[in-house]
């Protein structure tokens, strides 16, 4: 199936040297860090984990969020889901391989990375993180890829592969919620500190996922004929205004437990998120326009997608989407990780900014993963077209 | 309910009761493993000489090094503890950034509230207002960066309470760091070496891409010396080195003596460094 | 044979890559052997013999670093009367003291880079920045 990749129209071709581009920009940003450190990075030793880190954990709800699609299909039934479980599972692929990469873009001694199989560690978080990352990118290779050949081959899928699928759902839970761990049980930080963070992560991720996908099956639509079907499109919506509306909920009862118990450690970094923090004369507040356009476009994405004009409207859908994973982005992929370490565990402040090395290998991997989504979307869809003529 | 599914929830349960019951039964069944022995007989490992040779005395726990530091007698002599910081970066070859972004430090001044978090800074005493206290690695008796590491290239010495670092293993994912509650740990962003002012040739000193930190000096107590730190406040009293487990040290002494605060006690890490405000 | 033109000069060109390292050197040798130069102070006793070292020199720094660091067994050993600390830059540095005749002599030509220099401490590295007040 992997020939359907090699022919396509020029607009495929475009976007594919468009994303080598950044690739190549992306590799080598990442041989000048390699050569010289991870001081080409904005990372301190008070903010010692930046954007490589944050991009992991939001791109690991992406990957937990093909769940909602694998889950009301095989579980529950719900046949309009049929065409689309493999754009959920290609999207996790895609999703998994980036978390990787910035795994190991992120790693001071990144030719060491294997010693974490060689010295298994079962009291650490980064352990059952690194298996169940690389046995949920398994699972939905091996259950995309069968059960796409079976579609290809007109026949139904073998049974034995519904045990990988079933497999694939607690693995979804499974890589949020560890991902989640790895920060909710370390002590000094109390922002993270709280048993909210693996449910919001999980809010976060169903949301922010299937609207990733909505927006892929729009584009699918109008490049590739490709029509996920206007009851999934709107069961897909409902899915997601529930998860986001439960993030937001979350992310409330976070800002109730710091600022009624005013407990200044409770309080501090949703303080520097949202307000800034005044320390020794000088406002800390870098982060504060990120942190209120998340909570402006969640809210107003919520709104639109709730409106008749997103089940009717391509257009405003596919904004609605685009709004929330923004949104979301915003929460995970800056917020959350960055505002763990200020103020420090010395109650000291020190900000952060992404160097352009930095950026340059960031937008390199999201090329990749952009990538290969691109190119598994075009095999599934090669084989649907194929299939329904 | 159809033949299939009653076959498969027989296998299910049964599955789950042996997931559930199999660590219990581990447990059971296995020994106690020896407990560390420690007891300080091996020559080249004499803790420092003031205590009190650590052997079998303080029976099933072996020996577990901690550290007083006395900050009335820092504040008594300023320089000291400018000396001892010099001490412990000559002796490690660590590396002085100029930029605070890839300091790395392994003992170093701050102000009271910053390295007592958990104490009021409200109308503190002129003492505290006025003069630096001094942080470093505490070497928990449960630290939260050996949990986290994945490849335990930090852990826990059983026979000193030493919290090591093999800076071979290390692959730099710098969890360690965000786990520590005290920023006691730092990392190399770069080649330390162009930074470093003064080689120590009897000590290494660390690549780029590796977390560091204090390591209680092993390598001197195995030469029978005391901490850098400790040496240079000789004679003051100011940093008492010693066994904790070992009644009858002179830190326990001191500890019994005098009233001594911890940073972060509630996070339940168990410190092994009390100060004397 | 189809698409001739193509073939025959791909498979030439893919035997020439394949065979590289045979030719690039010059057919006759695959370069010299190396030489590593025993210690300048004229040592013939190393803590084991010369043949196991060669084999074994990488499992037996790593035997200890693991006593030392883990075990934290820092005992002196002591072999043939001569005492050694275990550890590079404390024990084999003191007699093979120039790394670029001896370490490197071997390694360069085995095309292996170890990075135990990254950190530890040659005695013409730790000089260079002893003379500082």
């Amino acid at each position: 199936m992997i020939e359907k990749t090699l022919k396509g129209k020029p607009a495929y071709w475009i976007w594919l040297a468009f994303l080598g581009m950044f690739m190549a920009i992306g590799a080598a940003c990442y041989v000048r860090q390699y050569n010289f450190g991870l001081g080409m990075t904005g990372m301190s030793r008070d903010v010692s984990w930046g954007i490589y880190i944050s991009q992991f954990t939001f791109l690991v709800g992406v990957a937990a969020g093909g769940v909602m699609l694998v889950l009301p299909y095989y579980i529950h039934n719900y046949k309009e889901f049929g065409r689309i479980t493999i754009l959920g599972e290609f999207l996790a692929i895609g999703a998994i391989v980036m978390c990787l990469l910035f795994i190991m873009a992120d790693l001071g001694q990144p030719m060491r990375a294997l010693n974490v199989v060689l010295h298994p560690t079962p009291n650490s978080m980064l352990f059952y993180d690194a298996i169940v990352l690389n046995g949920y990118l398994f699972l939905n290779v091996l259950c995309g890829w069968v059960i796409l050949t079976a579609e290809k081959k007109q026949v139904k899928p073998p049974k034995w592969i519904y045990f990988f699928v079933y497999l694939s759902i607690p693995f979804a839970i499974s890589i949020h919620t560890v991902t989640a761990m790895l920060y909710c049980g370390l002590p000094g930080r109390h922002f993270w500190l709280s048993a909210i963070i693996a449910p919001r992560f999980l809010a976060s991720a169903f949301a922010a996922g299937p609207a990733l996908i909505v927006v892929a099956c729009l584009v699918l639509k109008r490049v590739a004929g490709f029509d996920a079907g206007r009851k999934a499109m709107n069961k897909l919506i409902t899915i997601i205004i529930y998860a986001a509306l439960l993030n937001m909920f979350f992310v409330g009862l976070e800002f109730f437990v710091g600022y009624y118990s005013n407990i200044p450690g409770h309080k501090h970094s949703l303080e520097y998120l949202f307000f800034g923090l005044e320390h020794h004369g000088h406002v800390y507040n870098n982060l504060v326009p990120f942190m209120w356009a998340f909570v402006i476009l969640a809210f107003g994405s919520i709104a639109v997608l709730a409106t008749p004009a997103a089940k009717k409207n391509d257009f405003v859908l596919g904004m609605g989407c685009a709004a929330l994973f923004l949104a979301f982005w915003l929460d995970k992929g800056i917020g959350f990780v960055l505002a763990g370490f200020v103020p420090n565990g010395l109650h000291e402040i020190t900000e952060y900014i992404p160097t352009a090395n930095e950026l340059g290998i960031t937008i390199g991997v999201w090329a990749t993963g952009f990538m290969v989504v691109t190119l598994l979307y075009k095999i599934a869809i090669g084989v649907e077209h194929e299939v329904e003529g | 309910m159809d033949n299939k599914r009653r076959k498969f929830l027989k296998i299910a349960g049964a599955s789950v009761l042996a997931g559930i019951g199999a660590p219990a039964v581990i447990k059971l069944t296995a020994a106690t493993p020896a407990l560390a022995s420690g007891h300080g007989e091996a020559p080249a490992h004499a803790p420092a000489p003031d205590a009190h040779g650590g052997h079998a005395e303080e029976a099933p726990q072996g020996v577990r090094l901690g550290m007083v530091i006395d900050l009335r007698k820092m504040n008594e002599n300023p320089e000291m503890l400018d000396s001892a910081i010099a001490a412990c970066i000559a002796a490690h070859n660590i590396p002085e950034f100029p930029d605070k972004k890839n300091e790395v430090k392994w003992i170093w001044k701050a102000p009271f509230e910053n390295v007592f978090t958990d104490h009021s800074a409200s109308h503190s005493a002129a003492k505290v207002k006025n003069f630096p206290s001094v942080a470093l690695c505490n070497h928990c008796d449960d630290p939260p960066c050996v949990r986290a590491c994945p490849t335990q290239a930090t852990y826990r010495l059983e026979k000193n309470g030493i919290v090591a670092m093999d800076f071979h293993r290390c692959i730099g994912c710098r969890f360690c760091m965000a786990a520590c509650p005290y920023g006691a740990r730092s990392f190399n962003w770069q080649d330390p070496r162009p930074y470093i002012k003064k080689y120590n040739k009897e000590f290494p000193s660390r690549m780029k891409g590796v977390v560091e930190k204090c390591n209680f000096c092993g390598e001197r107590l195995a030469l029978g010396q005391e901490p850098a730190c400790v040496e240079a406040c000789k004679g003051t009293g100011a940093i008492v080195f010693g066994d904790l487990n070992d009644a009858k040290s002179e830190i326990r002494a001191v500890l019994d003596k005098e009233f001594t605060i911890q940073r972060k006690p509630t996070l339940g890490t168990k410190p092994s460094v009390f100060y004397i405000v | 044979m189809y698409n001739k033109g193509t073939i025959i000069p791909g498979l030439i060109l893919f035997v020439l890559f394949v065979t590289f390292p045979i030719w690039f050197n010059g057919l006759t040798t695959a370069g010299d052997l190396p030489k590593p130069e025993l210690p300048p102070g004229g040592e013939k006793q190393c803590v084991m013999p010369a043949d196991y070292m060669r084999a074994n020199h990488m499992q037996l720094l790593n035997e200890w670093r693991d006593n030392v660091l883990r075990d934290g067994d820092r005992e002196i050993l002591e072999i043939n009367g001569k005492k050694y600390p275990k550890g590079l830059q404390m024990a084999c540095m003191t007699c093979h003291s120039q790394k670029e005749k001896f370490c490197d002599s071997c390694h360069t030509y085995a095309a292996v880079d170890p990075y135990c220099w990254d950190c530890h401490l040659t005695p013409n590295e730790a000089g260079s920045k002893e003379a500082m007040h």
